[in-house]
């Protein structure tokens, strides 16, 4: 019989074998779930895994991987820092809406105007955006004590009727003949988040997330404010007695995910989504959490959790298009990533022991 | 409009044009393809689309392959999905909402050699982009005929997903046709700002009948509104809404708005096999068979008929649902005595009609 037995420090190996080992259990009972549905189970986990980066349409499949990576990478570096302190910022969905929306109204109040500044001005509104939207929860916890976990999800919901508002009515397209949707930034160059170099799908959102991860793993490691994180959710005690302040804690945490969430969604409606619609968050905030703990909530971590995220979802669609597979297979495919990787995770601070029935 | 784009990914637009090209001549075979926002088995809008790309299927044979990808989201993931469509070989590339509007456009710049036809929009920028859509104001005429007759109440509802001119030119034709027949109706209109969400279609459906309402029409594409009607005891009727909803028979379903798009998809692969196909804007209805209107069942005799003979009419082209005298809402005058709605106003109707209490979300 198998028991668990607590280690007494977690495990350095597991903490960085988990994610190999989750991977791999995901293609194998992936693996085997395609073989039930009739469909050859190397062919599906080569298209998802294999094609899109040395495939035959690499060329053009290895820029959407960035473009997808860039949002989820932005959003949950942002995340992780909150998680590290305990401070659960599930409503970035709903940041990234109010980013999006605000940089975008900045940006569509001066049309068509030409000026340089337009853009960063944007930039500024969207991080706004999505920080004022964080702070609606981040305040009523450090004064009313509610649950952040809570709020933050429930202004997810007010978030998108808010959308469907701006993208029926005080956003949109003038000349849309009173379709839903706002102007496409593509027609409007001053304000828009184009590709910078041709076919590598990078734009400033990708670059940001990237300097994000660097500026995110310094201050982690090196900035007295990343060891009060880190020492708030690990012995929220000391962390006191060391002088940390728990209600700035929230603030700022909740104030970062916020801001870098709304940023993501500025550069996303900007460049890759081109407008304000109805439907234009297609669940960044939610799947970057997971990304967040893929990446063993580690900013470095998390780029390599983006990208491997990114490419479920790219290398996802192939196999439904090419080989017929329903959406929801691949949705279960990704579901089981994160469920090998929450089950094999007890092995960084639980160790298995066979016990022979009777012994103690 | 879409220079500067064009610009900054000439080289690579051009690489992928080039080679969308020559994968498509090196097959034998046509291919079509199809984009979808929701998934196969929804019951409704995209369940209609791919019963009619099974048809289209039965129709062709092994002439034609066809692919398709489910719970497309609209925006910069459908522009992936087309771009991966039109790599892999798709000759004709059918986006079956109206959110991949822009998407669709950008996307064919790229690949001129690959057509598009985009459902529901009014964007065609390119040549190789052709548009299509139905006519479901007609369907929306005959369920108001029997909504007018049928109400016991004097009041009829209306389901409505999002403030646009298809959901508004839908409600407007509704309310029109069943206050010829009943003077004294009233129409009550729930916004439920989605397409596709069975716990609030329930809602709505469940505010409207509170309400005392006891006929419903609805602009959403699942079941879940009929679910909740028919638990009302048979005193409330609806209608099947994109596909025919035969479960709901014959009552509280009495008839249904079904989507036929499939004389049409035949009609548009034909074409690219015959090496004559152009960029068209389609918006075809009953007549064409593209608007189907559901066996009529669990109503009187007289209504039914009544119901059959507008049906016919609008198919022959002697009644058009929206004949003049009509006023806008404010009072002030839009068609005149006789005068039938020309297409561009349906096209971009952002008004109700006079009579109409609520107002229009802005």
């Amino acid at each position: 019989m198998l028991r668990l037995e607590k280690r007494p420090n977690p495990s350095k190996f597991w903490q960085y074998g988990t994610p190999v080992v989750a991977v791999a259990l995901t293609m194998i009972v992936g693996g085997i779930l395609f073989a039930f549905m009739g469909k050859n189970p190397v062919e599906v986990i080569r298209t998802i895994f294999w094609d899109p980066i040395f495939g035959e349409f690499a060329f053009y499949l290895r820029g959407q991987l960035l473009v997808k990576a860039g949002p989820l990478i932005l959003i949950a570096i942002g995340l992780s820092l909150g998680f590290r302190a305990g401070i659960w910022n599930i409503g970035a969905e709903g940041q990234y809406i109010m980013g999006a929306i605000c940089g975008a109204a900045v940006g569509l109040a001066v049309y068509p105007t030409e000026s340089r500044l337009i853009f960063p001005a944007m930039v500024i509104a969207g991080a706004l955006g999505g920080w004022a939207w964080a702070m609606i929860p981040a305040i009523l916890k450090t004064r009313f004590n509610t649950n952040e976990i809570l709020v933050s999800l429930m202004l997810v919901y007010v978030a998108q009727t808010i959308l469907a508002k701006a993208s029926t009515g005080f956003l949109k397209n003038p000349e849309g003949m009173g379709f839903p949707g706002s102007r496409n930034f593509s027609s409007f160059p001053a304000a828009a988040n184009p590709e910078l170099i041709a076919g590598t799908g990078i734009h400033w959102g990708v670059i940001a997330a990237f300097l994000v991860a660097i500026v995110g793993w310094v201050i982690l490691s090196r900035h007295i404010i990343g060891f009060q994180i880190k020492l708030s959710g690990q012995a929220p005690r000391a962390a006191r007695f060391h002088g940390v302040n728990p209600s700035r804690l929230v603030v700022l945490c909740m104030g970062v995910s916020g801001g870098l969430a709304g940023l993501a969604g500025l550069f996303e409606v900007t460049g890759p989504a081109g407008q304000i619609s109805i439907d234009f968050n297609v669940g960044y905030g939610f799947t970057a959490i997971i990304v967040a703990f893929l990446g063993r909530l580690n900013p470095i971590g998390i780029v390599f959790a983006g990208i491997l995220m990114a490419l479920t979802y790219v290398g996802g669609e192939m196999a439904a298009t090419n080989l017929g597979l329903p959406a929801a297979a691949i949705q279960v495919f990704q579901g089981m990533l994160l469920f090998f990787l929450l089950g094999v995770d007890v092995l960084t601070n639980f160790r298995i022991r066979t016990a022979i029935l009777g012994v103690k | 409009m879409l220079r500067r784009t064009l610009m900054t990914t000439a080289a690579a637009g051009l690489g992928l044009a080039i080679l969308g090209g020559s994968a498509a001549l090196a097959q034998d075979k046509t291919k079509a393809c199809f984009v979808y926002v929701g998934t196969i088995g929804d019951g409704g809008w995209t369940q209609a689309h791919h019963t009619a790309v099974m048809k289209a299927q039965e129709h062709f044979g092994d002439a034609v392959e066809f692919q398709w990808q489910e719970s497309v989201p609209e925006g910069a993931d459908s522009e992936r999905v087309m771009t991966q469509m039109a790599l892999g070989g798709c000759n004709i590339i059918f986006t079956t909402s109206f959110g991949y509007m822009d998407p669709t456009n950008a996307i064919a710049a790229k690949f001129p050699n690959v057509k598009f036809e985009h459902a529901t929009g009014f964007k065609r920028e390119h040549p190789n982009v052709g548009i299509y859509n139905a006519r479901f104001y007609e369907g929306r005429a005959i369920e108001g005929l029997i909504a007018g007759r049928m109400t016991q109440t004097n009041k009829i509802g209306y389901i409505a997903s999002f403030p646009i001119p298809e959901v508004i030119m839908g409600i407007n034709s509704y309310f029109l046709n069943a206050k010829k027949v009943n003077p004294d109706v009233e129409l009550s209109v729930v916004w439920a700002y989605t397409w596709f969400d069975p716990g609030k279609e329930a809602d709505a459906a469940k505010a409207l009948m509170d309400a005392g309402v006891d006929v419903i029409a609805a602009h959403t594409d699942s079941t879940a509104a009929l679910a909740e009607i028919s638990k009302a005891g048979g005193k409330v009727i609806g209608f099947g809404q994109a596909s025919d909803m035969a479960e709901y028979k014959p009552s509280p379903r009495v008839t249904s708005i079904i989507d036929d798009w499939s004389p049409y998809y035949i009609r548009q692969i034909q074409a690219v096999i015959d090496g004559n196909w152009t960029s068209e804007d389609t918006w075809d209805g009953i007549a064409q068979g593209t608007v189907g209107i559901g066996e009529f069942t669990g109503l009187p005799d007289e209504v039914t008929k009544e119901a059959e003979a507008l049906r016919d009419a609008i198919a022959a082209g002697s009644y058009h649902p929206f004949t003049g005298p009509i006023n806008k809402q404010d009072g002030s005058a839009w068609l005149a005595e006789g005068q039938t709605a020309p297409d561009g106003d349906l096209l971009g109707m952002n008004f109700f009609v006079e009579g109409i209490t609520g107002e229009i979300p802005q």
